[in-house]
């Protein structure tokens, strides 16, 4: 018998994370993401853990940051509305260096906008979310696959750097089916002295808090703080290349848009076009230094978005102007096609002499 | 395949529902003339009969769907042509529920009137590969929670295990004994298999009632 399963995204992340060791989960209901809070309300009870639906997003949050005090690993999953109605909540377990995953299953927007996929939280995932200086780590899945490795990564890496994690997927991804492993290597736990576990009368209290009374010492945190965002960008970028070695056009995206571009790459090289693609798994830290390597050697970049072109401005930044970078896009819940992708391939290609 | 003149098709979330429907309104056509698919799918917001709609319309099947889906009204809607189910004695349907008894809530609307004709059938697909019904205890309680959500008790049982494009012969093989043990265990019959139409060929002489499926297109 395969030792796979067969999983909507919205349902390996829920697993996913169980397995990760996560009991406490807070939400409240949207599309496109509901699947996540159903598949927990179901499953959480039989494990001994807690699924509260909460009485709004704000209030999850809140919780949230409640269960990441006491060292628990916790997460909640909305999609884009909800993601900002969280903000608050975001920036204050930022302040408070908490780690917790937080899933955004994206839709159009902005507004109530609509419950079609999207990609259009890109600048409120990879810019901070909220108010105050500060990063998410965002990880971008492109598979039910990457869906659930990602869960598991996410918590390892919010609890390694005390940092939020957030998992940027979009509608698609979170609807699609396809087979699962749940079969991870599980990071060792991370040791939380911080934690707000009672003393027992055997050392100082642990506060955990994003309150500073002196303008000196938040200040310092602040610096501090993004000491810590430096090595999480010097170590954790993570992306695939895909028929990189010999490019000559260079496709990035990300997510949804990736699984098309590959389409559109695998028609255009039929062709006898030289086209490869850049995919960010991490959005934060992003892989400014590969596309600045590819920007190198190839005449120029296309930038595949479910938006009205937001990552573009981080490739645009990693490549110095070097060479053009160019939109190829749908937004409002609609999704680029093979077809739309290997036009702007084969424009690329006619006018795209370095 | 005798067909009853409503045949519902109800089961787990994501167990292959609407393609089993719409394969047995194909079916169901070539043996009758009045022939719909009435999507009465409360919970899934994407992939639906309404992707199918060229095709149904292609083969003359009618089809009853919320004017609503695969739009951005994100409300739980009913068609209201769904009375023709019941009321208009000369057609013939297949009924798409929902997943779980979330989805099966939608059916208790017009299962009164269903339950009083008594000309229907009831089918629960189950997929072995699906995580919260592995095994087949985990499936009879999903089986019950539907049947006390929309009032109505499954008649058979379709086997429609799989893992998408990944689905070998043996996973099919793998998961008979599950299908059976549900069957024994409920006292309903397994109906039949079903398997995509390329697995159709190596496992015909395997498994006794197995039907082919068309996949139906995703967008």
């Amino acid at each position: 018998m395969s030792d796979k399963v067969l999983m909507k995204g919205n349902e390996a992340i829920a697993e996913a994370a169980i397995i990760a060791g996560c009991r406490h989960y807070f939400g409240y209901p949207i599309t496109p993401q509901t699947e996540v809070a159903a598949y927990m309300a179901k499953r959480m009870p039989k494990i001994g853990g807690t699924f509260l639906q909460a009485e709004s997003e704000i209030a999850a949050i809140n919780m949230v940051y409640g269960v990441a005090s006491t060292g628990k690993r916790v997460m909640t999953s909305s999609s884009s509305p909800g993601i900002s109605l969280k903000g608050e909540g975001i920036s204050y377990l930022a302040g408070a260096d908490l780690p917790a995953l937080i899933v955004n299953v994206q839709r159009g927007g902005p507004g109530l906008g609509g419950i079609q996929p999207s990609q259009s939280d890109y600048f409120q995932a990879t810019k901070g979310g909220a108010h105050g200086d500060f990063h998410m780590i965002v990880l971008a899945p492109a598979s039910v696959q990457e869906m659930a490795e990602l869960t598991v990564k996410g918590f390892d890496l919010a609890d390694k750097y005390r940092m939020t994690t957030m998992l940027l997927a979009d509608g698609t991804m979170g609807q699609m089916m396809e087979p699962v492993s749940l079969d991870f290597d599980i990071a060792e736990t991370v040791e939380k002295p911080w934690a707000t576990t009672g003393t027992k009368m055997e050392r100082e209290h642990n506060i955990v808090n994003s309150l500073f009374l002196q303008p000196e010492a938040l200040e310092r945190t602040n610096f501090e703080r993004f000491e810590r965002y430096k090595v999480v960008e010097e170590n954790e970028v993570l992306y695939e290349e895909y028929m990189m070695d010999d490019a000559e056009i260079c496709i990035a995206a990300f997510g949804i848009a990736a699984r098309v571009s590959k389409n559109a790459i695998n028609e255009a090289r039929k062709q006898g076009i030289k086209v490869g693609l850049i995919r960010p798994i991490t959005l934060w830290p992003f892989p400014s230094a590969q596309f600045a390597k590819a920007a190198e050697r190839v005449s120029s970049i296309i930038s595949v978005e479910l938006s009205m072109g937001q990552m573009i401005e981080d490739v645009k930044l990693a490549v110095e102007g070097k060479v053009p970078v160019t939109l190829c896009n749908r937004a409002g819940g609609m999704i680029p096609s093979p077809e739309q992708v290997l036009e702007a391939i084969k424009a690329a290609n006619n006018g795209g002499d370095k | 395949m005798k067909f009853k003149r409503i045949t519902i098709i109800s089961g787990h979330y994501g167990s292959g529902k609407t393609n089993i429907a719409l394969n047995l309104a194909s079916l169901l056509k070539k043996q009758q003339d009045n022939v719909a698919v009435a999507d009465i799918d409360i919970v899934n917001p994407y992939f639906r009969t309404k992707d199918s709609e060229e095709s149904l319309k292609e083969q003359g099947i009618r089809l009853i769907c919320s004017p609503y889906a695969n739009t951005n009204v994100d409300i739980p809607s009913l068609p209201q042509e769904i009375y023709s189910v019941t009321d208009d004695k000369s057609l013939y349907s297949i009924l798409d529920v929902g997943g779980d008894e979330r989805g099966a809530l939608a059916l208790g609307r017009i299962a009164p009137a269903i339950k009083e004709e008594n000309n229907y059938q009831m089918l629960y697909v189950v997929n072995m590969y699906r995580p919260l019904t592995q095994d087949a205890d985990s499936a009879i309680e999903v089986m019950r929670e539907i049947e006390y959500a929309c009032g109505l008790e499954f008649t058979g049982i379709v086997n429609n295990s799989n893992l998408g494009l990944e689905t070998t012969p043996d996973d099919v093989l793998d998961s008979l004994l599950y299908a059976g043990e549900i069957a024994k265990k409920t006292d309903i019959p397994l109906l039949f298999t079903t398997v995509d139409k390329s697995l159709f060929a190596p496992l015909k002489d395997k498994i006794s009632n197995l039907y082919p499926l068309e996949m139906q297109k995703k967008l």
